[in-house]
């Protein structure tokens, strides 16, 4: 199979379902000529035309207020804001207005809105362009929550957010822009709501999503060496949650960590945290779920500084340790 | 305020004027209705009413086509009467009944109407504007001619969303027509206070677009410079329209206008929009006296019937509590 990069892939997934559905369309800040700001648009204002690639001024709260506009009157709107900690500059139009309105009107309205947006640190750009707001979303009855962590998962949970009735928000790692992966040609959708687990083991269970997988897969291979065995599952998606994939790993294992990049407090992995203890799975831990996640504090700029406030493989190859005790 | 001096269009025809003369009438005993029911602990949470406003509204809503698009106020029950939605559902929808328009959901804030063109009211103070936006580009996309009214009151020109909506409609030269009714009061803060403006239309320059000023209480006066307003946005994009009146109620039902002078509200009562238009109508000899009272009867009688649905409407099942959060 062909190997393409996660951008490139996240821009085929785009124009597969433009070419499809001349219901769909693009807008954002600098994606149409620029080809966006991580180049995943590149191509596509060529091939597509101003009319359905547009460049919109720096204006957060106008581009998703226009998405909510568009899909409550048949278009399927896709937008990018440039970096994901600006979420907050449109925070009313996602929360207050795409979330809510289907439901405060009774059913009269659909919102099939695909906010792409780069998430995650490491590149140095500190506290302003580098946060992981997932936990900020998932707390929003009426949006979905997606994190790709491979070219695969890109294109194919890109393909089905667009053609999901709802607002989906997709969380892209920007340190996964540049990976390469196998990609097939053409048509093929990842659904929503489905784990995928990575590596099977019968010890542990790390649940995990994003650019973090990578590195719990290291760990796993690891800790194989100190005879222990891993198994890693990537959520995919984090609303609609697959509980039953994680629930099924907990009581095969009795042993959870919890891995994301994202601040520990107020953080996803205490949602997942709970749905395990609440679930049969209980009763079949061996030892407390144990959280390895970002630090609370924004993300510094020197890169040592930045690279020690996330999880990294020896931290995480300590964890599956400790919870074999 | 500075009033845009209008040539005059053809008036409408008689049925027109009638359906407006009906259209304010109606609004004024559904606002007076709903108030008297919130007194009673039936409406629940909180209600905004647009007594003397109406004709800013109805002014508006009288020159568009069935097919164009608006977005309502929280305070726009008169926006929403006007775009022709049916009072019955409305009204069952301010006691929370499984008929209302938005099944018990929405409340009185959040009435909206897709399949008669109204995007909704939003209780998040101009939330609307790109939303507005956004609909006038997906029927551009679609090659749909329709035009976008989107209401919205004086307070809410201060909100970010205004002014990156009114740039984004202006470079993309969508056919939206921003109508606002300048009451004069965001809650309790004066306009004069909130803006250092001596007109608010002159806000439609800095966004390279069409302004008009015109005096709200007039409904004739807000309906030629609707029909210019609607005709010039469906050719040449944007568009900015002030219908200047004031707001007789406070806020909210819970609003006691302690921060107003009173004298003032009751001189602004003796310009009721309806009494001017009634006025307007005999003195002209559009229509007589008894076609006048006919058509107050008919106000009268489709607020009862719609009292009547509302009330003997039923409740929602406990269940539909936790439904229509996703589309399939």
């Amino acid at each position: 199979m062909r190997e393409i990069t996660y951008a490139q892939a996240i821009c085929e997934a785009m124009s597969e379902e433009m070419r499809r559905d001349p219901k769909v369309f693009f807008m954002g800040e600098d994606v149409g000529a620029y080809g966006g700001a991580f180049g995943v648009s590149a191509g596509m204002l060529n091939e597509f035309g101003k009319e359905r690639v547009r460049d919109t001024p720096i204006s957060e709260a106008a581009i998703m207020g226009a998405a909510v506009g568009a899909a409550m009157t048949g278009m399927r709107p896709i937008i990018e804001i440039m970096f994901s900690d600006f979420i907050s500059c449109c925070f009313d139009g996602l929360c207050n207005q795409a979330a809510k309105t289907r439901y405060m009107f009774g059913g009269q309205t659909t919102m099939p809105i695909v906010v792409r947006a780069p998430a995650g640190s490491g590149t140095g750009a500190a506290g302003q362009h580098s946060q992981s707001p997932e936990a900020w979303i998932c707390n929003m009855p009426g949006l979905k929550v997606v994190v790709p962590s491979t070219p695969y998962d890109a294109k194919g949970l890109i393909k089905a957010a667009i053609r999901d009735n709802n607002a989906v928000v997709v969380l892209e790692q920007k340190l996964l822009y540049r990976v390469k992966g196998d990609v097939p040609e053409g048509d093929y959708i990842v659904p929503l709501g489905e784990a995928a687990i990575r590596r099977e083991g019968k010890d542990v269970t790390i649940v995990t999503y994003g650019r973090m997988v990578a590195r719990c897969l290291e760990a796993a291979e690891q800790a194989k060496e100190a005879g222990i065995d891993v198994e890693v599952i990537d959520l995919r998606t984090l609303v609609p949650l697959d509980k039953h994939a994680v629930i099924a790993s907990a009581m095969k294992t009795g042993r959870v960590i919890i891995v994301h990049e994202a601040c520990k407090t107020g953080g996803f992995g205490g949602e997942l945290a709970a749905v395990i203890t609440e679930s049969e799975a209980f009763n079949y831990m061996d030892a407390p779920i144990l959280r390895i996640c970002g630090a609370d504090v924004p993300i510094p700029y020197n890169p040592k500084l930045e690279a020690s406030i996330v999880p990294t493989t020896p931290v995480i190859l300590d964890g599956i340790k400790k919870v074999m005790e | 305020m500075a009033q845009t001096k209008k040539k005059t269009a053809a008036l409408p025809p008689k049925k027109q004027l009638l359906d407006m003369y009906l259209k304010m009438s109606q609004t004024r005993l559904f606002e007076e209705n709903a108030a008297r029911l919130f007194s009673l602990g039936r409406v629940h949470g909180t209600a905004h009413f647009c007594i003397g406003e109406e004709a800013a509204a109805i002014g508006v809503t009288a020159t568009l086509h069935p097919d164009d698009l608006i977005y309502a106020t929280h305070r726009g029950h008169g926006q929403s009467i006007g775009k022709g939605m049916d009072i019955g559902r409305m009204m069952a929808e301010f006691l929370g009944k499984a008929t209302g328009f938005c099944k018990g959901k929405g409340g009185c804030m959040h009435i909206a109407d897709m399949a008669k063109g109204n995007l909704g009211a939003n209780g998040i103070v101009g939330a609307q504007f790109p939303i507005a936006v956004g609909a006038a580009l997906s029927m551009r996309l679609q090659k749909i001619d329709r035009v976008v009214v989107c209401f919205c009151g004086d307070g809410s020109t201060n909100e970010g969303t205004f002014h990156e909506a009114l740039n984004l409609a202006s470079i993309w030269k969508l056919p939206v027509l921003f109508v606002c009714v300048n009451n004069q009061y965001g809650m309790s803060m004066h306009v004069n206070d909130a803006m250092n403006i001596p007109d608010l239309s002159i806000r439609a320059q800095a966004y390279g677009m069409k302004g008009w000023s015109v005096d709200g209480n007039d409904v004739m006066a807000v309906w030629q410079a609707a029909v210019e307003g609607r005709a010039y946005v469906e050719k040449n994009g944007p568009g900015f329209l002030v219908a200047n009146t004031y707001r007789i109620m406070g806020h909210s039902k819970s609003d006691g206008n302690k921060y107003r002078d009173k004298t003032v509200i009751e001189s602004w009562k003796e310009r009721c929009p309806i009494k001017i238009m009634r006025t307007w109508l005999l003195k002209e000899k559009l229509a007589t006296e008894a076609e006048l009272v006919a058509v107050e009867e008919q106000a009268k009688k489709s607020i009862e019937d719609a009292l009547a649905f509302a009330e003997a409407s039923p409740e929602p099942e406990l269940e539909s509590a936790l439904t229509d959060v996703y589309a399939d």
